[in-house]
């Protein structure tokens, strides 16, 4: 299959290389905010600490952003190598922000190299900071410019198809899409979770390692707190999210929430396993809360898949990636809010082993949400690639080397995760927070 | 001018860009390597890595920049060479990626570790051949059409001495233009024996670039009588290119105003590159894809103009400080002022 089709090897790869870059793509838009903020309170506080934060985190950083950069150049022509189809239909209408993308990024790589490479430049340390608001703008913009383009894939509009002619292009029409809103603000405020998580849970890691050094209570406390407020604008936006389905893309709705009939008064459905015939077992049902979740009204009425013929109905399965997102969603949100009102009351527990053993386990399961996530989203868009108008089976290429290729890349990223891993490891173990820290103060006394 | 030509010539001009940074980094990739492992870090690797270190991302923009641009103003063209270049596209990819992740796993955390050095020394010199292939596939009969879709002959394409040879004068031109301007570079520095050893680079690959230059013009005779002949009614630009490829080389040889001999350089490979490009007009993909019946809708090209207008707006100014910080601030050069 893998070698005879290239449609199925096609979508294979796509996916791989997708999930991979989503990983370095959430840190490179997430953790620039994160440095930020750790230098400001620096600055303000006059704490080598939190300065020291920023210097770390920005040191581990650029390591993701190296492999961020080339994956997204991989994704990058991918599209075309891949879906050639679809990029020429693509490419009359929805070019802008791409193009608009390239800039962002352009505009990143060059403070990003000024930051790095300035830190003991200036004696005024506000000024250096200030090389790293077009660093983040520029992340956060590129996320932007980027889901824009994925948020056409699911609600295309501005232009018309006539005789098979492209006409009446409108770039603006087709940027703001019903889709955009919703699913940007999600995808950038999920990197910003999700890297404060990430940064909250190897704090925690080196706390439960046996250091008890209050560098590491701070990250956590700092973290954990960004953390909270990024993961409850998550779960608003999400909530926005649903309407938008309910509205534009019914059928997406309807599979994920195993929704067949429609009806109002309509439960939400959490887990569980369907029978042959479609019936629904062992699940967690929530009464009304797919009704809220859709039309913010108990008893508004839900469209089911009854409404769509087979070929249009999305994949079942994606029922489970968004049960993962929304579990791991609320999870961190709870998590979060215990700790943070624990430090505030003076909870014991949440110094205890088993309560940082689950910070730990935060960072991992955010990005296990943000995978799931984006599963949810392209796979329910099936069997389009852009809705209504072009199947994925259409806009593949007709190449039959693609399995090869799948075979190369795989290799590839097991490489490039691996590298990461060890030189991300290497840079932290060799020069440990105590000994730097003796190295800095001591270096400013004398 | 037609938006047609305007979106060419923008496209034109950035890939120029990238020919002319990506060869510095290329070969500075290489010659680090070559450096590490014959026993000479102590001459090159401080200047190399003080250049590469904050540029290299940067670099790699301009190759997108000209890739994203190219569907945009010219959508057919991801139908045609997206088909076309699966494999030759792929296995550029993996080369960046290979690239640029050993670099940063270098200079990040293993200064000098030899493997990673190799890795992203060697890889560098295989990206600008495997993208470089491109140009010959451009020039025509190693694409068919078979039941509407094109297919690479990839046989045709490897017997080609037309497409080996432009193989080769990519790779020669890295080498030639990177030496040219760490000479340049090194000398900035004051220091004499990098400026020495990067001269010496520098004479060495300039004999090679000239007589590939002209196998691949001779090759084309052969290849695309059409495309050959245009080129020879352009040829006071391949003229004027070869004086100043001249005046590059005995500037060098006399080892006098090396920033006027990289200027040079540029004048020569600009023109080289333009009568290449105009002489190659109006096709995108001999004899299939014209800039004319491959390009967008207007209001499309006209909003990417003005994004593109108010993009440089935006990068331009980026890139002066970026430049100011780097390149010429005498104590960055000569790392006073390093990390």
């Amino acid at each position: 299959m893998l070698f005879e089709d290239p449609v199925f090897s096609s979508r294979m790869l796509t996916i791989l290389t997708l999930s991979f870059h989503a990983i370095y793509a959430t840190i490179g838009v997430g953790v620039p905010l994160m440095i930020m903020i750790a230098q400001w309170v620096g600055i303000k506080k006059n704490d080598e600490h939190y300065l020291l934060m920023a210097r770390r985190w920005a040191r581990g950083y650029v390591i993701t952003v190296a492999v961020g950069v080339v994956t997204g150049t991989a994704i990058g022509l991918q599209l075309s190598l891949l879906w050639p189809n679809f990029m020429e239909l693509a490419g009359n209408v929805i070019a802008l922000p791409l193009f608009m993308e390239v800039f962002a990024f352009f505009f990143e790589a060059i403070f990003l190299g000024i930051y790095m490479y300035t830190w003991e430049r200036f004696k005024n340390q506000r000024k250096h900071l200030l090389f790293l608001i077009p660093v983040s703008l520029g992340a956060a913009f590129s996320a932007f410019f980027i889901t824009i383009v994925n948020s056409f894939m699911n609600a295309p509009q501005g232009f018309d198809i006539v005789n098979g002619e492209l006409i009446n292009v409108n770039p603006l029409g087709a940027i703001f899409n019903p889709a955009m809103p919703t699913k940007v603000a999600h995808v950038v405020a999920t990197a910003f979770m999700t890297a404060a998580f990430t940064l909250s849970s190897i704090a925690a890691f080196q706390l439960l390692k046996g250091s008890n050094h209050v560098y590491h209570k701070k990250a956590l406390f700092l973290t954990m707190k960004i953390g909270l407020i990024f993961s409850i604008a998550t779960a608003v936006i999400g909530d926005f999210s649903g309407k938008y389905l309910a509205e534009y893309q019914p059928e997406k709705l309807a599979a994920a929430e195993w929704h067949f009939e429609t009806e109002g008064n309509a439960p939400l459905v959490m887990f569980g396993i369907l029978d042959d015939e479609q019936n629904i077992k062992y699940a967690l049902k929530f009464p009304y809360l797919l009704s809220i979740l859709a039309h913010g009204d108990p008893n508004a009425e839900v469209i089911g898949l009854d409404q769509f013929s087979n070929f249009e109905s999305p994949p079942l399965y994606i029922h489970y990636f968004f049960d993962i997102m929304v579990a791991i969603g609320v999870f961190m949100i709870l998590l979060a809010l215990i700790y943070w009102i624990g430090v505030k009351r003076g909870w014991a527990f949440i110094n205890q082993k088993w309560f940082r053993m689950l910070i730990v386990l935060g960072g991992p399961l955010s990005f296990i949400a943000i995978e799931a996530g984006w599963w949810l989203t392209e796979f329910g868009r099936q069997p389009w690639i852009l809705r209504g108008i072009m199947t994925t089976g259409e806009a593949a290429t007709s190449s039959g080397h693609v399995g090869l290729m799948l075979i190369l890349f795989a290799i590839l990223y097991l490489i490039l995760g691996i590298g990461t891993i060890v030189i991300l490891r290497r840079l932290f173990k060799n020069n440990p927070v105590e000994r730097e820290l003796e190295n800095r103060l001591g270096g400013e006394q004398s | 001018m037609s938006l047609e030509i305007i979106g060419i010539s923008v496209l034109w001009i950035f890939l120029f860009g990238y020919v002319i940074v990506g060869s510095i980094d290329y070969g500075a990739g290489f010659f680090n390597a070559y450096s590490i492992l014959s026993g000479k870090q102590h001459i090159l690797s401080k200047i190399i890595q003080r250049y590469l270190s904050p540029v290299w991302e940067v670099t790699n923009v301009f190759f997108v920049f000209f890739f994203v641009g190219i569907v945009g103003f010219f959508p057919k063209t991801a139908f045609y060479y997206g088909t076309t270049l699966l494999v030759p596209g792929s296995i550029a990819i993996i080369l960046l990626a290979i690239r640029g992740s050993y670099y940063a796993f270098e200079t990040y955390s293993s200064k000098g570790h030899k493997g990673y050095a190799f890795m992203y020394g060697l890889s560098g010199l295989l990206i600008p051949a495997s993208l470089s292939v491109v140009l010959a596939i451009s020039e025509g009969g190693f694409v068919s059409m078979v039941d509407e879709h094109p297919v690479l002959n990839y046989v045709a394409l490897f017997k080609s001495p037309l497409s080996w040879s432009i193989v080769v004068l990519s790779i020669t031109a890295v080498l030639y233009i990177s030496a040219v301007f760490l000479t340049w570079y090194a000398n900035q520095t004051g220091d004499t024996d990098a400026t020495n050893l990067m001269r010496k680079y520098a004479l060495f690959w300039a004999f090679p670039l000239i007589i590939t230059a002209c196998g691949i013009i001779y090759e084309l005779s052969y290849h695309n009588q059409e495309h050959f002949e245009r080129i020879l009614n352009l040829w006071w630009m391949f003229a004027l290119s070869f004086l100043l490829y001249v005046g590059t080389v005995w500037l060098i040889w006399k080892r006098k105003n090396y920033g006027l001999a990289f200027g040079l350089l540029v004048g020569q490979f600009l023109l080289a590159f333009f009568g290449y490009g105009i002489s190659h007009y109006p096709y995108l993909l001999y004899p299939y894809l014209s800039i004319y019946d491959s390009f967008t809708n207007e209001a499309m090209a006209i909003s990417l103009i003005i994004v593109f207008i108010l993009g440089l707006a935006l990068l331009l100014p980026s890139l002066y400080l970026l430049i100011k910080l780097f390149l010429f601030d005498k104590d960055y050069v000569k790392g006073q002022n390093a990390k």
